[in-house]
């Protein structure tokens, strides 16, 4: 393998001569081999960026080849971990350099030392194919780690199978043709890996957010956009879908975002419980925590090493769920490389393949026939963080142009601390059509009439709303005084769920369900006292109605809401 | 021995071109000294085997292509020692108070490595300011990075003094120590710090760092990596709760646009760098704690608004990194309130792990969130009675409205040395509330109802 020579180095950016790597390559610069890669090649000159601080590198050190591209090490073990942005496992390097990451370490994103116990699933004779399970991990109490044949091995007849405690690097199975099979794989972060074929998403992916779920839902395998200005709840709903989301792996990115915000998420992981399985979160998460401070080309490739461990859990027949926060930063990262390469900017100084990159990336999550048989999704939900809190900005527009589901998080509602601040206008799901025969199916027969007569409410309330505005609510007809009022129910009641409330953070299916159900019938009765000409202010002013706010707060709530009704009712028969 | 260089091609702003050298480092500390002998101090940014590009901190006057170049081998260190505390330096760290130059006991990277994230502790020790807007409806902890957006003319300076003056971790005897770090600001404002860090003893627990208004404005950029180089040795080496202040990050921000614009980059919004968002996280970053370490950092900067707008890239960039912001508004400072936060564009982000049980009060959620929805209400329905006259507004609504114009008047406006405890902001928001129908409070639980509200005082049990 060549070795050649930096050249120049500008910021994260160094130039080499005298290198044959080719594109993508990972290169290892200066005397302490920082981690780099090649992201262009200009007649002599390799450009090159580096993962860590090139403070100190200085023209005429070398640049070392490692004859491939960055990958991802992938085998058991990677569930709990925490890494940064290229998978070096940040407990180790804290163990190694202190606190304060100092550059030029090495770490396996696997470690190559630990034993696990292998379980052959074939025997000797069997022929296996690409992406075969050849054995099983017990990589936690309830998840089964398979160990697949790698996706671009040819496979063959199986030779020698073993079964015991192996490392990663020790060989678990002979083929005919002499190659041996280990735990380990390792896989080019930039490549997708390989599916039978894609499905379409008709499963959806519970959230337990009402406004989610039950408006704007998500499927299995599906891709969702969240922007917004600063503050108006990013963060909070992508911790919030991978505590409470009904997958079964969840990778969470924290792509140049907050170290703080890091810090929370590892400390409530792995006391918090999933509520399918009762263990702790931590059990069915990997986090890649690439902060805004930490180098700005390892944060580049975060989204792609997230992607790829995604991928590969989906190819055991997973749902994952993967949540990057945020991808603006993302492709500020590739602004800030792009442009130290000079090369000619597009829109806003991004370079002009950002769209591409932006589809390649959310066209690698869906619903998938794997490669073993039977299916796995990756669903991918990405935060955008749009400058200005401006949604025509390039990232949000090219994101939008490939996403299903966009949550618009809307800033007035921020500022009335409405949450999820998510715009039940602006919003919406391109999955819903697809869903509904699930939901009529699983959750009630009339869920899905309830929902559009509901959201008809929210409509008509947003043009009354601008009358309000001129006239003032008095000057309405009463009908419609009514509409504004049932509305509020809505969003008061309903639509606005509290991430730390400890029962109202997450709410199932039957309950959004019924507790909609419980403001439709307060409609009902509204219309019906009015009409018989009973005033406004009475309906208003029925106590049952106040008590169906603090419903959602209580974990037992059927009791409570059965009495409630049951009042509801007699207040109303006895209006006059 | 480093070879020095008479080999100046190119002068151009704050840049300093070098030819014909050895190999230099990037990031290298250099030192520039001119033909009346004084050093200037600057930093590679650029080097490859044909051309350095070096930025001076010290402004580029004086330096002409016969300016000897001295590239250290080294990058910028800050010296630090036990005695800086109680010093008063310069934008580049030199003494400015007539004292001796700080004999280090350690030299540190004014580049800070980040901090591991699996090293950081999660912050939560709620830290009282007394301010109720703050305590009340956006609480601070410490570890956390709180910017104030303000506007010029506006009180922030004031508002930034009351909270180093009043902060403290309730039932710790602990007194904050300050870093300050100016940037551009002008003496008087200089003088306004300083006055109050004497009176009230502060200096004592402090280091001053100034880059004023008349001083170098490359110097800037390096100002707050020198106080935050500082703030960790004071927190991680020497055990101390350090807050740092630093005023005001719409000039530092200037000078990386001057400096962007120098190097002759592709600009992003606005002109201003497309790394801005990274660079100032390398500042803001540098906040919070450290597992198994007793210190701490918390961080006030504060930012001037550029024309009052809060989509500006300074204040925007700025809030997606730091834990929140507190707006100061000129509206409410026109209506006489002190402090004019205005909470309904502010936010705490770490708040919600500094309080409640065991922290503040239970119900400090449920006030805080109530206390919210309705002042907002009530702010939007001031344009609705603008338009149709408050005759017209529904009873409701005019409720509403006498709860905002009330909670601006006794929750918000305080004195300058007005010290509350977060009892008493609760109770104040507990006060407000009961304007209200019990009905109304959607937002809190029926048990804080009957514990905290003022109509059941007395036949609930007290903790
Ligand atoms: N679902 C929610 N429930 C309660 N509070 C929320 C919710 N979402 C956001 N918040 C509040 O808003 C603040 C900012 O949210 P965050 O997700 O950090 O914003 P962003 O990532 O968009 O900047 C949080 O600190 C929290 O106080
Ligand atoms: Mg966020």
């Amino acid at each position: 393998m060549e070795v050649g020579r930096v050249k120049r180095v500008a910021g994260p950016v160094v130039q080499a001569v005298g290198l044959k790597a080719s594109m993508y390559d990972l290169v290892l610069v200066g005397e302490e081999g920082l981690m780099s890669e090649v992201i262009g090649i200009s007649g002599d000159k390799h450009i090159i960026q580096v993962y860590e601080d090139t403070s100190g590198i200085k023209p005429g050190e070398p640049v070392k080849e490692t004859g491939g591209p960055l990958v991802a090490q992938l085998g058991p073990g990677i569930l709990t971990q925490i890494y940064d942005g290229v998978q070096r496992p940040l407990p180790l390097l804290a163990e190694r350099s202190g606190d304060f990451i100092s550059r030029g370490l090495f770490v396996d994103g696997v470690d190559h030392k630990k034993k696990w116990e292998f379980q052959p699933l074939v025997k000797k004779g069997d022929t296996v194919k690409p992406g075969q399970p050849i054995g099983v991990v017990q990589e936690q109490l309830l998840i089964k780690h398979k160990i697949m044949v790698p996706p671009k091995h040819k496979g063959g007849v199986v030779k020698e199978i073993y079964s015991g405690n192996f490392t990663v690097e020790e060989t678990v199975c002979v083929l005919e043709d002499g190659s041996q099979l280990t735990m380990l794989q390792k896989w080019p972060v930039r490549q997708a890996r390989p599916v039978v074929r894609k499905l379409p998403p008709t499963i959806p992916l519970r959230t337990g957010q009402r406004v989610i779920d039950g408006f704007f839902p998500l499927a299995k395998g599906g891709t969702a956009a969240i922007p917004g200005g600063f503050g108006t709840g990013k963060t909070v709903m992508q911790q919030t879908l991978s505590k409470w989301s009904d997958v079964d792996i969840v990778i969470y990115v924290g792509c140049g975002e907050r170290g703080n915000e890091m810090a929370d998420l590892l400390h409530e992981f792995p006391e918090l419980v999933d509520p399918r399985t009762n263990r702790p979160l931590l059990e069915r998460s990997i986090v890649y925590a690439n902060t805004s401070n930490m180098p700005v080309a390892a944060r580049e490739a975060s989204i792609y090493t997230g992607m790829t461990t995604a991928e590969y859990y989906r190819d055991m027949g997973y749902d994952v769920l993967m949540t990057a926060d945020s991808t603006s930063r993302w492709a500020e990262a590739m602004r800030e490389l792009a442009s130290r390469l000079e090369e000619m900017p597009g829109e806003e100084g991004y370079p002009a393949y950002l769209a591409a990159r932006l589809a390649d990336f959310y066209e690698r999550a869906g619903r998938a026939e794997i490669l073993a048989g039977g299916e796995g999704s990756v669903a991918v939900v990405g935060a955008v963080s749009p400058p200005g809190g401006d949604f025509t900005e390039p990232v949000t527009q090219n994101t939008l142009r490939i996403v299903k589901v966009f949550w618009a998080l809307d800033s007035r509602l921020t500022q009335r601390r409405h949450f999820p601040s998510i715009n039940w206008l602006d919003s919406y799901s391109l999955y819903e059509k697809d869903l509904e025969s699930w939901y009529a199916e699983n959750v009630a027969a009339d869920w899905n009439q309830l929902k559009r007569r509901a959201m008809a409410i929210l409509q008509e309330n947003a043009e009354l709303e601008e009358i309000v505005m001129l006239v003032g609510s008095d000057a309405l007809p009463e009908d419609q005084q009514l509409t504004l009022e049932v509305a509020r129910m809505i969003i008061n009641f309903w639509l606005a769920q509290s991430a730390f409330h400890p029962v109202d953070t997450f709410c199932p299916y039957k309950k959004q369900y019924d507790l909609m159900k419980a403001i439709l019938t307060y409609r009902d009765y509204a219309f019906d006292a009015l009409h018989r000409g009973v005033a406004v202010d009475q309906i208003k002013s029925v106590p049952s109605k106040d008590a169906l706010a603090k419903l959602r707060m209580v974990e037992d709530y059927e009791p409570e809401l059965k009495k409630v009704m049951d009042q509801m009712k007699a207040e109303f028969e006895a209006l006059k | 021995m480093t070879k020095e260089y008479k080999t100046i091609t190119e002068i151009s702003g704050p840049l300093v071109f070098v030819e014909k050298t050895e190999p230099v480092g990037y990031g290298e500390l250099v030192e520039i000294r001119t033909a009346s002998g004084e050093v200037k101090r600057g930093q590679v940014l650029d080097t490859s085997d044909e051309i350095v590009v070096v930025q001076v901190f010290e402004g580029t006057g004086g330096l002409s292509k016969d300016s000897s170049v001295r590239f250290t081998g080294d990058v910028i260190k800050m010296p630090l020692s036990p005695s800086i505390i109680g010093r008063v330096l310069s934008g580049s760290g030199r003494p400015r108070d007539g004292g001796p130059p700080i004999v280090p006991e350690v030299e540190r990277e004014i580049i800070g490595a980040a901090i591991n994230p699996a090293s950081r502790e999660k912050p939560r020790a709620f830290i009282q300011t007394g301010i109720s807007t703050i305590d009340g409806t956006n609480t601070l902890v410490r570890g956390q990075k709180l910017p104030i957006f303000s506007g010029a003319g506006l009180p922030h300076n004031d508002v930034a003094l009351q909270i180093a003056r009043q902060a403290k971790v309730v039932g710790e005897a602990e007194q904050f120590a300050v870093v300050f770090c100016a940037m551009g600001i002008t003496n008087e404002e200089a003088q306004h710090f300083m006055a109050d860090f004497e009176r009230t003893g502060a200096l004592e627990r402090a280091v001053i760092f100034l880059n004023l208004a008349d001083d170098p404005a490359v110097e800037r950029l390096l100002t707050p990596k020198l106080g935050l180089t500082t703030a960790e040795y004071l927190a991680f080496d020497l055990d101390m709760h350090v807050l740092v202040i630093y005023t005001d990050m719409t000039n530092y921000c200037e000078s990386l646009r001057q400096m962007g614009a120098a190097r002759e980059e592709v600009p992003g919004r606005r002109g201003y760098p497309g790394y801005m968002y990274t660079d100032l996280a390398t500042n803001y970053e540098r906040a919070g704690i450290i597992k198994g370490k007793k210190g701490s950092i918390t961080q006030f900067p504060i930012l001037t608004m550029p024309g009052d707008d809060i989509t500006h890239p300074i204040p925007d960039l700025s809030g997606y990194i730091t834990e929140g912001q507190l707006i100061v508004s000129r509206e409410l400072h026109r209506k006489g309130i002190y402090p004019p936060i205005d909470i309904r564009p502010s936010l705490s982000r770490l708040m919600n792990s500094g309080i409640g049980a065991g922290h503040t009060r239970e119900d400090h959620r449920a006030v805080s969130d109530q206390l919210y929805a309705y002042y907002a209400e009530g702010c939007d329905l001031r344009g609705l009675a603008a338009i149709v006259g408050k005759e017209a507004l529904s009873e409701r609504d005019k409720l509403i409205l006498e709860f905002a114009d009330q909670f601006e008047r006794r929750f918000v406006n305080q004195g300058r040395d007005e010290d509350r405890s977060i009892i008493e902001t609760l109770t104040i928001g507990w006060e407000l509330l009961s304007m209200l129908p019990e009905t109304m409070l959607t937002r809190i639980d029926d048990k804080y109802i009957k514990k905290y509200h003022p109509k059941y005082a007395g036949t609930a049990k007290k903790e």
